[in-house]
């Protein structure tokens, strides 16, 4: 056995291909059959579109269940999707919607439990294994990642240290002195450390080091291999997404050549935004889910609005579960940044909130240092200008809150002169992304 | 009699005070031993001529060495591990005295053994599996969230484990998804009041029955005034992360003080400056020392934390001695919006800053519910420029690193040269306002 | 009593405050005095103009925005303590000033200061009584 690449529950990874479609089957079945009995929505969309579970007879009759989108999740909200009482359900997270309310998830037991094997499966694949020791840098709290990777790293017997988002010195402290060998964190995170870690004067490549696991917002593979030039680590990609579990839906594998789904929870298809057909394997298009095995808050065919390929050729490292593409990028106008989703929408709803009207403005992303900023500008205009000084060090505080309490993200917000910010024909571009080019 | 059901988690709260006795005997016997194979205490031991055979009875814990704060941070990052790296399967830190966080290590017994004493107390509190709790402490390094998360998750009762922050959204999530407990710092349970009473909303409003608070001193009147505004039933727990987290005590139904765990902490409550222990009910403070603890035990832990000890039988039929609040400290640490915060700290993050002179003063506040630290901070004559810019500049640098060593947010004020007050021996470095007021 | 002041919101970048200025200068416009606070991002040009209403379409019509304040102008004498004996009268009132700026153009042997307070009108009247000499436009612009 190898034991840089096994652990006892991965063994779903190497199913014979047959074996994994009838498992996906049964579970379909069970999961279809589930949501038409206890979510309404689920069974008025079904049974508008005259399917019932009973008309699932092959795993591509998948194709003929109604999609579920984010938008579904916020009218909803906040118990409207759940398929168990509240009595079964032990955790509840949430991230930020694409206005005012967040977007909840739950978990039972039984779902937490799947939702940490399939991190320790995540972890094994980056060939990481009891004695391991990982510092989880993702933020702790309602967002899924932060206690989605501690969970699992607990189960395959590591050591973790929860350091949780922030304070790059003491993460760094915390890496030499502590001989970790692996870390939870986005990429972009990861870079700023490595620029920070250069500045204390720390070689990265001295430390014991060895795997990356980034995820939360989608990267390269130049930043791949900036990280790897500048550390003995290997960077794997790891996907997830609060609305079907968080992190751990798919992650890549020693030879890094598109991410693993662990699709015996998780069913992936390929479909045209614009038309809502399947495309064939290899194309690009709007990648969508449905839960195979989640009791709380099944999801049937959720769009993720990510846009990737499914890759159907057998993978050198034995795994049978299918792999897809990075993402690549979007089909809306959300951005990540510091690994938390933002819309335009969200930052909109703030500055009206504090102005009462909606400024002129412009979201502009930037990476100093390798960490990304993102600031706000807004124009002044003759309804908030004050001749003090401590006046509009005053305004800009209140967008900047109004926005932290929106967006979870603080935000630098500039005031600029008014007329300076680009007008354009029909839709404004609101977002200028000046990120690593 | 009591305002709820009083449910026991675990047999072993109601020990007879003989058997929690033989118990306890038993479990130091193995903490000493345990404890020898660690460097730092074998040689103590040594120092003060024990071996572990010399433990026959409690109070030969008397014959043991103390153990400070500065032990943990002279043995950085874990000398003082009495396993091997590879049983360890969490760390955690608190804040050190200095630029330094220290550091303490759990195996995966410790882990289900904390996890176990947080659902004591919190059963004792009024927890129940249907419930559904709401976390507002910090997760991460810190021990107070991850203690209560496991702790409510070993109940069986659900999470949401909504972190620090953002009170509006805070009290959107309580009321949207109904919990009915709350867990936090007593002084961000009066914000949440505030915060909702602002929108108009009274406790009514609030689906929250119980509450359990720690991480800072708190005081009757502010308890009363809690369940008040939110329309639940407050506890007080205790614990620190030197010793094992939250779960060291904590309240039961009767709230008449918090009982101590003894079948896994022996407390003794001592004289700061003579070291003896003080009469029966008397303010002094408290030692622990652990008898369970397998990466980590600490022997006679000096918390530095004044409170006193009752050891009347509860109504409850929980046998663990009570210890009364928290009523002061023996050195200098700051308690923050629950973080521990020390003068040290600031000075240290000073040093680190080109431009700011290390004369400073330490002004803390609590306007409404919250705490608010100002640091008023002198700039060196050769960093003063006529550009706001470079004065706004120098201000941010101060402010982050002060962050970065504590944790926390502060105020910072910058002050000419020559205005802040030299004392000869120690500066009145800290003013604390917060004493002075009534909650 | 009071003078009315100018306020330009201004962006802290090379070639800012040259065409706020420009501008005037197109309309004939001249400057008594001003003041400029700076800030890291931002600074806001403080300006005292006899047309101060042409002033302000001008620097709007110039994509600016401005804003009216009232101000008070004091004189002083232009000798050590001038000032000083002014702000002890303020000190004693109970003003508190968030901003001022002072010059002493075409006033022989006087100094102007421009203050301003939160209330300009309990200003001009505590320091007229307390015998400080305040001074209008008419006076500060025609230099009687």
């Amino acid at each position: 056995m190898n034991q840089h690449q096994f652990h006892p529950v991965s063994a779903m990874d190497y199913l014979p291909v047959e074996q994994l479609r009838q498992v996906q089957f049964k579970r379909l079945k069970q999961i279809v059959q589930r949501a038409y009995d206890n979510v309404a929505l689920f069974r008025k969309r079904m049974d508008e579109s005259h399917i019932s579970p009973d008309n699932i007879r092959a795993l591509e009759d998948i194709s003929l269940l109604p999609f579920t989108v984010k938008s579904d999740l916020r009218d909803t909200y906040p118990f409207g999707l759940f398929a168990s009482s509240l009595r079964d359900v032990v955790r509840l997270h949430a991230s930020s919607g694409t206005t005012g309310k967040p977007i909840v998830v739950a978990y039972t037991k039984d779902d937490v439990k799947v939702w940490t094997q399939v991190m320790v499966r995540s972890f094994a694949s980056c060939g990481l294994h009891e004695g391991d020791i990982i510092q989880n840098a993702y933020g702790y709290g309602l967002f899924t990642g932060g206690l989605g990777a501690h969970y699992g790293a607990e189960e395959l017997g590591a050591t973790v240290i929860p350091i949780s988002g922030g304070n790059t010195d003491r993460q760094i402290m915390v890496l030499k002195d502590f001989g970790v060998t692996a870390i939870c964190c986005t990429p972009s995170y990861f870079l700023h450390l490595i620029e920070r870690a250069g500045e204390m004067g720390i070689d990265l490549k001295t430390l014991p080091l060895r795997a990356g696991i980034f995820g939360a917002e989608p990267w390269t593979s130049e930043m791949r291999d900036r990280i790897q030039a500048a550390t003995n680590i290997r960077a794997y990609d790891i996907y997830g997404l609060s609305e079907i579990i968080g992190p751990g839906v798919g992650i890549e594998c020693f030879h890094q050549d598109g991410l693993h789904i662990f699709e015996d929870h998780f069913y992936p298809e390929i479909i045209d935004p614009q038309t809502l057909k399947p495309v064939p394997d290899g194309n690009e298009g709007e990648l969508v889910f449905t839960t195979l095995s989640k009791h709380a808050m099944p999801m049937i065919r959720y769009r993720t609005r990510d846009i990737a390929s499914i890759m159907n050729q057998p993978c050198p490292c034995g795994r049978t579960i299918r792999r897809i593409s990075r993402i690549s990028r979007r089909s809306d106008d959300m951005f990540i940044i510091r690994g938390v989703n933002v819309f335009p929408s969200q930052i909109e709803a703030a500055l009206l909130a504090v102005e009462g009207t909606l400024p002129h403005y412009q979201i502009v992303l930037t990476s100093a240092k390798g960490l990304d900023q993102i600031e706000v500008q807004v124009e002044v205009t003759s309804e908030f200008f004050s001749d003090k000084i401590r006046g509009l060090e005053t305004l800009q505080q209140r967008i900047s809150h109004a926005v932290e309490n929106t967006v979870g993200i603080r935000a630098a917000v500039r005031l600029v002169e008014p007329h300076t910010i680009q007008r354009s024909e029909g839709k404004a571009k609101r977002v200028i992304d000046n990120r690593r080019k | 009699m009591f305002a709820f059901e009083n449910r026991i988690w675990d047999r072993n709260e109601t020990l007879s005070r003989e058997d929690l006795e033989s118990l306890q005997l038993a479990r130091l016997r193995q903490t000493v031993e345990r404890a020898a194979n660690v460097p730092f205490y074998r040689n103590a031991l040594a120092r003060a001529r024990v071996t572990p055979k010399d433990i026959r009875s409690l109070d030969d814990i008397r014959r043991l060495p103390m153990t400070v704060k500065d032990d943990m941070r002279n043995n950085y990052p874990l000398g003082l591990l009495a396993t091997p790296m590879e049983d360890i399967a969490r760390v955690h830190g608190s804040s050190g005295t200095t630029g330094k966080p220290t550091f303490v290590a759990y195996s995966k017994g410790d882990l289900d053994t904390w996890a176990g004493l947080c659902a004591r107390f919190l059963t004792a509190g009024g927890l129940l599996p249907s419930h559904l709790v709401h976390i507002c402490f910090g997760y991460g390094l810190f021990t107070g969230g991850f203690g209560l998360h496991y702790g409510v998750e070993k109940v069986g009762a659900a999470v949401v484990p909504a972190s620090s922050g953002n009170t509006p959204r805070q009290i959107m999530l309580i009321r949207d998804l109904g919990a009915q407990v709350l867990v936090s710092t007593p002084s961000y349970a009066l914000n949440i009041a505030e915060v909702a009473r602002a929108q108009g909303l009274g406790p009514d409003d609030l689906p929250l029955k119980f509450a359990h608070f720690g991480g800072e001193p708190w005081t009757e009147d502010m308890r009363i005034r809690i369940e008040k505004e939110l329309g639940l039933l407050a506890f007080n727990n205790y614990g620190l992360s030197e010793v094992i987290g939250p779960g060291v005590s904590g309240e039961c139904a009767a709230r008449n003080g918090m009982h101590v765990q003894e079948d896994h902490f022996i407390v003794e409550c001592i004289d700061p400056d003579t070291l003896e222990p003080v009469k029966e009910g008397e303010g002094g403070e408290l030692v622990f020392t652990s008898l369970t603890k397998e990466a980590m035990p600490v022997l006679r832990y000096r918390t530095r934390d004044i409170a006193c000890l009752d050891r009347a039988p509860c109504p409850c039929g929980r046998t663990g001695v009570r210890m009364g609040r928290i009523v002061g400290r023996t050195d200098d640490m700051l308690i923050i919006r629950g973080v521990n915060v020390f003068p040290s700290q600031i000075e240290e993050a000073l040093l680190r800053v080109e431009g700011a002179a290390p004369h400073y003063v330490i002004e803390i506040d609590r306007p409404g519910s919250l705490d608010q630290v100002t640091v008023r901070v002198e700039v060196l004559p050769e960093s003063f420029s006529d550009k706001m810019s470079v004065m706004q500049i120098l201000h941010d640098r101060i402010d982050r690193e002060i962050q970065s060593i504590t944790g926390i947010r502060v105020k910072v004020e910058l002050a000419a040269p020559q205005t802040i007050e030299r004392s000869v021996g120690k500066a009145k470095r800290v003013i604390d306002h917060r004493a002075a007021k009534p909650v | 009593m009071k003078i009315n002041q100018l306020s330009l919101f201004l962006e802290n970048k090379p070639g800012h405050l040259r065409s706020a200025c420009k501008a005037l200068a197109g309309a004939g416009i001249n400057i008594l005095t001003l003041s400029l606070a700076d800030t890291q991002q931002f600074g806001i040009l403080r300006l005292i103009v006899k047309e101060w209403q042409k002033a302000k379409s001008v620097l709007e019509e110039a994509g600016g925005v401005v804003k009216v304040t009232e101000v008070v102008a004091t004189e002083v004498a232009d000798k050590p303590g001038g000032m000083a004996q002014v702000l002890e009268v303020i000190d004693q009132a109970g003003l508190n000033i968030e901003y001022m700026y002072a010059f002493t153009f075409r006033r022989n042997d006087k100094a102007v200061l421009v203050f301003r307070f939160d209330d300009a009108d309990a200003a001009v009247s505590k320091l007229s009584a307390a015998g400080i000499k305040v001074i209008g436009s008419k006076e500060l612009f025609e230099g009687k």
